[in-house]
């Protein structure tokens, strides 16, 4: 198995807010080519690669997809040179201040990325009820440091921001960056089509890298509308146990991926990959969703007549900050367990499904 | 075309209960479109021209339905107690007056407050007709009715109940009569049940399978004493959004909409707004997905009855959409 | 014609014992499959356990779209029922639970509950009061510190089961004690319809899945069927209980008694007028009894369903019963027959005409 780090973190380093994932399209798009036989992007941006299948025509497939979409900011306005903030996907703002973020500006200089920090102003320029408590994100400002007149010139209205953090490799062959959500995934299915290039399977892979998940599930919806696979699988970080986190909804960092269960997952679909990861003891956890995952996963099941549907989980610590981190053990597992999936898929293994009553 | 307007912004029409709308505008439209139907969710439906080689299939979403109330109750005194359809401003409510559908006038009030400084809760009002009883009470449980307020033109400026979403129907309706020639096939798709969750654009998306949307809504402004911290204004043109509570328009449409305003020489304003979204974000999600954005038309006190909108904004904005559509589309 | 007697009484009896928490619907889908045979030839299991069965009409073809087919109608009832899921064990037979659809959190503790798919008996207990403070007893019991019970030493429950209410149906007369009247009394309904499906229209009927966590089954139960129109058979709250003050129960949704409840609009859907005239118009006809549900709150499958594809126009037609989503639901036999007349009369008298005029 080749080494995914270096391909990681390249792209941990681009940008790719939602709705503006063009820049870590591109890496992906780079690294895919030799993977499959077909690259295409999706009406929403979603990327899709196609490694056709040898069983006969018309083959069933799986689609398999992993959001390569990440939270940021976006500027709203200027104040005196320092820029007001909103937020794109799900963003704590007490983990901004003191963050360094670049601005991808628009402006009279052009298309460029400008560096800056998202600032905590003074006591005493917050309203009085904030006191030493945590400082709502209307308050917080991106300080650029250059005079205001030209931050007014260079930062437009609606210019994406996004964390600066580059990725480092912790002890324990661990990796933290700010986009390991959902790029590690997306690290997992390019193992996935690695291991499946000198397999011969019988169905039809799609690997669909989605966009605009962080805002709802937007682009997989379009992704699996148009490509209509006969199964679905998402692949998606989930909740590694950690300092602040240690109940029922996590799972332990390093020992493996998740397999979901509960009304998103097809219980057969479950039980194969399940029976699979034991026969060939790749370690995995059971996640356990009440209701829907929140993931790719819970629009890809209920797309037109309905589609049975995998959920995959990757464990990853401080969700949705800067400094996520995960095992990169993990990721390769993941992409291996997927491919010995796909390639174990026999023509018939759909209608071998039913309902186990 | 204030006369226009007027005459939409006084049609009483709350979600889920749009025909007198529809066939207002109908009315208006008749004459300019090649087809006009109305779907299962009572969207109107109106297609114009026909694709050439370098036109796409484009669809415009402007919502005919308004917030309004829906009578659950009707007490022995023939008082009426209501819930809200779309997003009801609590602080608007006591004092304001209602006509139903039925043509029955009324006005809020509530149930009297230990603390004057609270607001009522929703709950806690009622509407009174003039009715003794329930018997003689003209208007049912299931009735609907809208807020009442006419028009008044300022000249600059103009003020309506229902401005959201009667202006952005106005500057599409204006945008057909002023539309000489598209290379696009173009639904004007005038959307029930906007307010309530962008039902009718869910549908309507659906069946007309479009390359491409834009609605035409409402935003908020910044330029209020003490308001919410926005870049838009009234007077600075139609906003071309960015982004809202609920979507991210496709950066490419974005691009496309100010590199036409810029060439028609039209201003614009760029927005982001923090809450609310609209139409867009359903065509978005229809089938396979559909590149969407939205024009919106800057309006100060959006969801009170008395909304304000600039006039030269509201030409511009009929300027900006006849050139969107009446050239090739190049994202 | 079909009616309500002492075999649809048993067949209730059945399906409310059973236990299907959403996700897990399988031991209603068996029964519900079971009952079907010999009653329809096109039954399938989709893929997220949906029961979509189809029955031709007989009788001659108009359409209200070119092509000469009769009205195509959709009518569901859900199988699931809100429950609980099994997510963390401490030891010791005790288990952490999850709520899966909507449950008041006071309905939980002292109550018992039965586990998996072999109806394993557990116990949701509670502090006892000697060992409380007054002020602990001002608070609600938080769902973290409540805990499935099976014994020490049981072993036989594993995580991701799901549990439900243990209560055993009773029949008192008029009166109807069960979990779960919601919505297994539109169930029997709705087979009821399939085995008395008038010969005027193709009836398309879904027993739907998911209903309590966002109407998932409903929305690609309605893309696949892609009827003209649908109508959705689910059982409301009655909050028709007096006030604490004297002062009139203006929130009351619905009222045991009144039969059943046509919805006008509530939060997730505007029923189309027409069906809804139409409906009215049947029960003044037949002289059934029904009445209006309250507008505003709630939801039903029609939710999904009226969204589905290019619209589709719909309306729900419910049995009121108290104490939805509890461990003990009240409903009359009465509404319930009503309601099965009601809609039986509704669909014989359905004509591709009713939709040719604009939703109005």
């Amino acid at each position: 198995m080749t080494d995914i780090t270096p391909f990681l973190k390249e792209l941990l380093t681009a940008p790719g807010l939602s709705g503006y994932e063009d820049p870590a399209a591109e890496i992906i798009s780079a690294k895919w080519k030799p993977l499959v036989h077909e690259i295409s992007r999706g009406r929403l941006g979603s990327l899709h690669g196609l490694q056709p299948g040898v069983g006969k025509s018309p083959r069933p497939s799986v689609l398999v997809a992993a959001h390569m979409d990440a939270i940021g900011l976006m500027i709203t306005g200027c104040t005196d040179g320092f820029l007001r903030l909103t937020q794109v996907g799900g963003v704590d703002p007490r983990v901004l201040p003191g963050t360094l973020v670049t601005v991808y500006a628009t402006g009279a200089g052009g298309r460029q990325p400008i560096p800056g920090v998202v600032v905590q102003p003074q006591s005493h320029l917050l309203p009085p009820d904030i006191g030493t408590g945590p400082v709502p994100l209307e308050y917080l400002f991106m300080d650029t440091g250059l005079p205001a007149r030209s931050v007014a010139d260079l930062v437009q209205v609606g210019d994406v921001v996004s964390y600066a953090q580059p990725p480092v490799e912790l002890s324990g062959e661990t990796i933290s960056g700010h986009t390991l959500d959902n790029r590690a995934s997306v690290a997992a299915l390019t193992v996935c089509l690695e291991e499946l290039q000198f397999r011969p399977h019988v169905w039809d892979v799609w690997a669909a890298a989605t966009t605009q998940e962080e805002i709802g599930m937007i682009g997989v919806t379009g992704s699996t509308f148009e490509l209509h696979p006969t199964i679905a699988i998402a692949v998606d970080v989930t909740f590694a146990k950690g300092p602040g986190a240690n109940n029922w909804q996590t799972s332990p960092l390093g020992k493996g991926p998740t397999l979901c269960m509960g009304p998103n997952i097809h219980p057969a679909l479950h039980k194969a990959m399940n029976d699979l990861a034991d026969k060939l003891e790749i370690p995995y956890g059971l996640e356990y969703s009440p209701r829907h995952t929140g993931t790719d996963g819970a629009a890809m099941q209920v797309v037109a007549e309905g589609i049975p549907t995998l959920v995959v989980g990757i464990p990853l610590r401080y969700m949705h900050t800067p400094v996520e981190v995960v095992a990169i053990k993990d990721i390769q597992r993941a992409g291996r367990l997927l491919a010995e999936f796909i390639a174990g898929l026999t023509a018939d293994f759909v209608e071998k499904i039913t309902w186990d009553d | 075309m204030k006369q226009l307007i007027q005459k939409l912004t006084e049609t009483f029409s709350p979600s889920g209960y749009e025909s007198a709308i529809c066939e207002v505008i109908r009315k208006e439209i008749k004459p300019l479109a090649d087809k006009i139907h109305v779907d299962a969710l009572g969207n109107l439906i109106a297609r114009e021209g026909s694709k050439s080689r370098s036109g796409l299939k484009i669809m415009l979403a402007g919502h005919m339905d308004e917030i309004g109330l829906m009578a659950t109750h009707i007490d022995g005194n023939g008082f009426i107690r209501f819930t809200g359809l779309g997003g009801i401003r609590l602080a608007a409510l006591t004092g304001g007056r209602v006509r139903f559908m039925n043509g029955t006038p009324g006005v809020i009030s509530s149930d009297r407050l230990t603390d004057l400084t609270k607001v009522p809760t929703l709950e806690q009002c009622f509407i009174d007709v003039g009715a003794t009883s329930k018997e003689d009470c003209p208007v049912r449980v299931g009735d609907v009715c809208a807020f009442e307020r006419p028009f008044l033109d300022l000249g600059n400026r103009m003020i309506a109940k229902s401005m959201d979403d009667r202006i952005g129907c106005a500057v599409m309706i204006e945008a057909l009569r002023a539309l000489k020639t598209s290379p696009h096939e173009l639904y004007f798709v005038f959307t029930t049940q906007e307010e309530v969750g962008l039902r009718g654009a869910t549908t309507s998306a659906f069946g007309v399978d479009p390359d491409l949307g834009l609605s035409v809504d409402v935003t908020g402004t910044g330029d209020t004493p003490k308001g919410s911290k926005m870049e838009v204004s009234l007077g600075k043109g139609p906003a071309i959004k960015v982004k809202d509570g609920g979507m991210l328009a496709d950066p490419r449409i974005v691009d496309w909409m100010i590199r036409t305003a810029e060439k028609a020489k039209i201003p614009y304003q760029r927005e982001v707004l923090e809450g609310g979204t609209t139409d867009a974000r359903a065509i978005q999600m229809a089938r396979a997905g559909v590149p969407a954005g939205c024009l919106s038309v800057p309006t100060r006190y959006v969801h009170h009855p008395s909304e304000m909108v600039d006039t030269a904004d509201v030409e511009n904005s009929v300027k900006l959409l006849v050139a969107l559509l009446r050239a090739p589309v190049n994202l | 014609m079909p009616t309500i007697g002492n075999a649809q009484l048993r067949l209730l009896e059945k399906l409310c014992n059973a236990c299907s928490v959403s996700g897990d619907e399988g031991e209603v889908r068996r029964i519900v499959l079971e009952e079907l045979k010999g009653h329809a030839g096109d039954v399938r299991v989709d893929s997220l356990g949906n029961v979509l069965v189809t029955r031709t009409g007989s009788g001659p073809t108009t359409s209200l779209r070119a092509g000469k087919k009769r009205l195509k109608v959709m009518v569901s009832a859900h199988m699931d029922e809100v429950g609980l899921m099994l997510v963390a064990d401490d030891g010791d037979g005790l288990f952490r639970f999850e709520i899966v659809g909507g449950i008041d959190l006071r309905q939980l503790p002292g109550k018992a509950v039965l586990v998996g798919k072999d109806h394993l008996p557990g116990v949701i207990g509670a502090c006892p009061i000697h060992l409380t403070t007054a002020e602990e007893r001002k608070k609600i019991i938080p769902l973290d510190t409540l805990r499935i019970d099976i014994g020490p030493g049981g072993g036989k429950a594993k995580l991701g089961d799901r549990a439900t209410f243990a209560t055993r149906f009773q029949r008192n007369g008029p009166v109807i004690i069960a979990k779960a009247l919601d919505d297994r009394l539109g169930v029997v309904v709705l087979l009821e319809l399939v085995k008395n499906a008038p010969p005027n229209i193709d009836l398309l009927a879904a027993f739907t899945v998911q209903e309590e966590i966002g109407l998932r089954g409903a929305k690609v139960a309605a893309y696949a069927f892609n009827p003209d129109l649908a109508v959705v058979v689910d059982a409301t709250p009655a909050n028709d209980l007096p006030s604490w003050d004297g002062e009139d129960n203006n929130s009351y949704n619905t009222k045991l008694g009144l039969g059943p409840t046509i919805y006008i609009a509530d939060s997730v859907t505007f029923s189309d007028p027409r069906l809804v005239r139409h409906i009215s118009e049947a029960a003044r006809t037949e002289n059934i009894p029904f009445q209006f549900r309250q507008p505003g709150s709630g939801g039903t499958d029609a939710g999904a369903i009226h969204k589905a594809r290019a619209g589709i126009p719909s309306v729900s037609v419910s049995v009121p019963h108290r104490y939805s989503h509890t461990a003990a639901s009240i409903a009359r036999l009465d509404d319930w027959k009503n309601t099965l007349a009601l809609l039986h009369a509704a669909l014989r008298g359905l004509t591709p005409e009713l939709l040719t005029p604009d939703r109005a």
